[in-house]
């Protein structure tokens, strides 16, 4: 009997990292067959879609914000409007010697009864209804709640019954919502971050069991846990990776829509509320969070399997 | 601490038992020796796979104390086993052929888990595969071969990296009377020209006398026993002699 054949060198007793096909080959390729890459690209699409979302009402309050938050407007209330002009005038000489203010100007009754017509109609434009005269003014910044007071007590003095209104507070509701909605989309990725998080934990658990036969064969050839560990990640990225490019597909197909539709409001205000360059780098992350999340899943998940063996 | 002990393994009243069921072991205290070939016999349900199962690490005893390679490995940290797993070759009952791998992979699995270089295994996967007659079935899966080419790669998987010690689960058990007097021949090679400590389970009294110079374990019940029903090993010399004739 001819003497075993040995190999030219006796293994190291170092476990190193299983590379190449033959690594590959330890599980079989379901081919994406599974359901964890099309889960996975569900919920990589619906966060795509909550961050859009979230980041789209971001900019649109903070650019109403800027673009409110330095002006005020004046009303003065006085029926008669020989007065009522007069009272203007010196609203307006009033405010113009304050520092605070950059420009000041009084809103022509013409444009006040345009304003007016779709609600009141040809009645917009007849003696018969007052209308109080506007002035708006322009602040170097935006203007502290004292500082408003502050202009409303210099008006009280040379205008009776003029009146200071901070535009940013009429919107305050408004901003109330829209920061109500992104705490929503925050609160919508934190729960798809769980659900993915659970999805690859199940399904690890899941690869785990089917292939417990194979883990136990590799333990005891003398694979380490590090070394099995390792297996069923690349499984996971496989199938993360493939499931987060199609998941940002679909997102951003969705965004996209759903931008087409509302800039076919062709509304001012929707209009700021568009993406920049740094919006897009979030979302480009967002695949590869969920990657690595679910990386880091499939690790712990087949980290505690495994210490259940010996 | 030398890194050759005398002894390879050295059980001290070990008993095994599955949750709360009774002890399928009891009070095993035996001594194994480097370069010796051993037979562990006895009737189904003895508890000859349990014991195996202690000695290639897949198990921890119930109570007593088991050393290997002059560690204890009831302390050692699970961390640690598979430095030791590495050192022993495991041919087991049902085979345990990685389903969906060719001949080849399954043999070449403990070299790469060991991070042998690739050009490496592949020469020595190829000359194991020759070596068992299995060249020309390199590249079939385990559902696409017979019983007793199976055994042939299991075999193979189990000496490819040169064990220090070889278990064997009943490997004849699934092969005609000719195949199997080839792999006991493949393992006295092995054990007398390598060196390898080799432990076949057998409840084939017929196997027993094909390799003269083995020592022979009888477990009863779970214990160990002669064949003159003492509970002592190793069996006097006379003994072991008359049982293996």
């Amino acid at each position: 009997m001819k003497t075993p054949p040995t190999p030219d060198e006796q293994p190291s007793d170092a476990a190193p990292d299983l590379k190449g096909p033959a690594s590959a080959r330890l599980l079989p390729n379901t081919r994406f067959g599974g359901p964890i890459p099309w889960v996975i690209a569900l919920l990589i699409a619906l966060v795509v879609i909550a961050a859009a979302g979230g980041l789209s009402l971001r900019n649109l309050a903070d650019n109403a914000r800027a673009d409110l938050s330095d002006a005020v407007t004046v009303q003065i209330i006085e029926a008669n409007p020989e007065i009522r002009d007069q009272q203007a005038q010196l609203a307006a000489d009033t405010l113009a010697d304050n520092p605070l203010v950059t420009s000041v100007r009084i809103v022509p009754e013409a444009e006040l009864v345009e304003l007016l017509e779709p609600w009141l109609g040809a009645a917009a434009a007849s003696e018969d209804v007052p209308i109080p005269a506007l002035i708006d003014i322009e602040l170097s910044r935006r203007a502290s709640p004292d500082e408003i007071a502050q202009l409303q007590d210099a008006l009280s003095g040379v205008v009776a019954g003029a009146k200071v209104d901070a535009q940013s507070e009429w919107l305050r509701p408004v901003y109330d919502a829209l920061a109500a909605l992104q705490y929503l989309a925050l609160a919508l990725i934190a729960l798809i971050g769980f659900a993915t998080a659970a999805a690859v934990w199940l399904a690890a658990r899941s690869a785990f069991s089917n292939h417990r036969d194979t883990v136990e064969v590799i333990h005891l050839l003398g694979g380490t846990d590090k070394q099995i560990t390792r297996i069923f990640q690349r499984a996971v990225l496989r199938d993360a990776a493939f499931g987060a490019i199609i998941g940002i597909g679909l997102g951003l197909a969705a965004v996209w829509l759903l931008g087409q539709q509302f800039a076919a409001l062709d509304s001012g205000m929707v209009g700021g509320g568009g993406l920049d360059w740094t919006d897009w780098v979030v979302i480009a992350a967002i695949p590869v969070g969920g990657v690595l999340l679910a990386l880091i899943t499939g690790r712990i998940t087949i980290g505690f399997a495994l210490r259940s063996m010996l | 601490m030398s890194d050759r002990p005398s002894e390879i393994v050295k059980f001290d009243n070990v008993g095994l038992r599955y949750g709360t069921d009774p002890e399928v072991l009891s009070d095993l205290s035996f001594t194994l020796f480097p370069g010796s070939f051993y037979f562990l016999t006895g009737a189904s349900g003895a508890g000859k796979t349990s014991l195996l199962k202690l000695l290639y690490l897949a198990q921890r005893p119930s109570r007593g104390s088991i050393r290997m390679f002059g560690k204890d490995m009831i302390t050692l940290p699970r961390t640690r086993l598979p430095d030791f797993r590495r050192r022993l070759g495991v041919v087991f009952q049902d085979f345990r052929l990685v389903e969906h791998l060719s001949a080849f992979d399954n043999v070449a699995l403990p070299l790469r888990l060991s991070g042998t270089d690739e050009a490496r295994v592949i020469k020595a996967v190829s000359d194991m595969l020759d070596w068992v007659g299995l060249s020309h079935r390199a590249q079939a899966i385990p559902a696409t071969m017979s019983g007793g080419e199976q055994q042939r790669v299991a075999i193979a998987r189990a000496v490819i990296a040169r064990p220090q010690m070889l278990i064997a689960d009943e490997p004849t058990g699934n092969v005609d009377p000719d195949m199997a007097l080839k792999l006991l021949r493949l393992f006295e090679a092995l054990n007398n020209r390598v060196g390898t400590t080799v432990i076949v389970a057998t409840h084939d009294v017929h196997l027993l006398k094909k390799v003269p110079d083995s020592l022979i374990m009888r477990l009863q019940k779970g214990r160990l026993s002669d064949p003159t029903g003492a509970l002592r090993y190793p069996p006097r010399p006379s003994v072991k002699a008359r049982d293996a004739g």
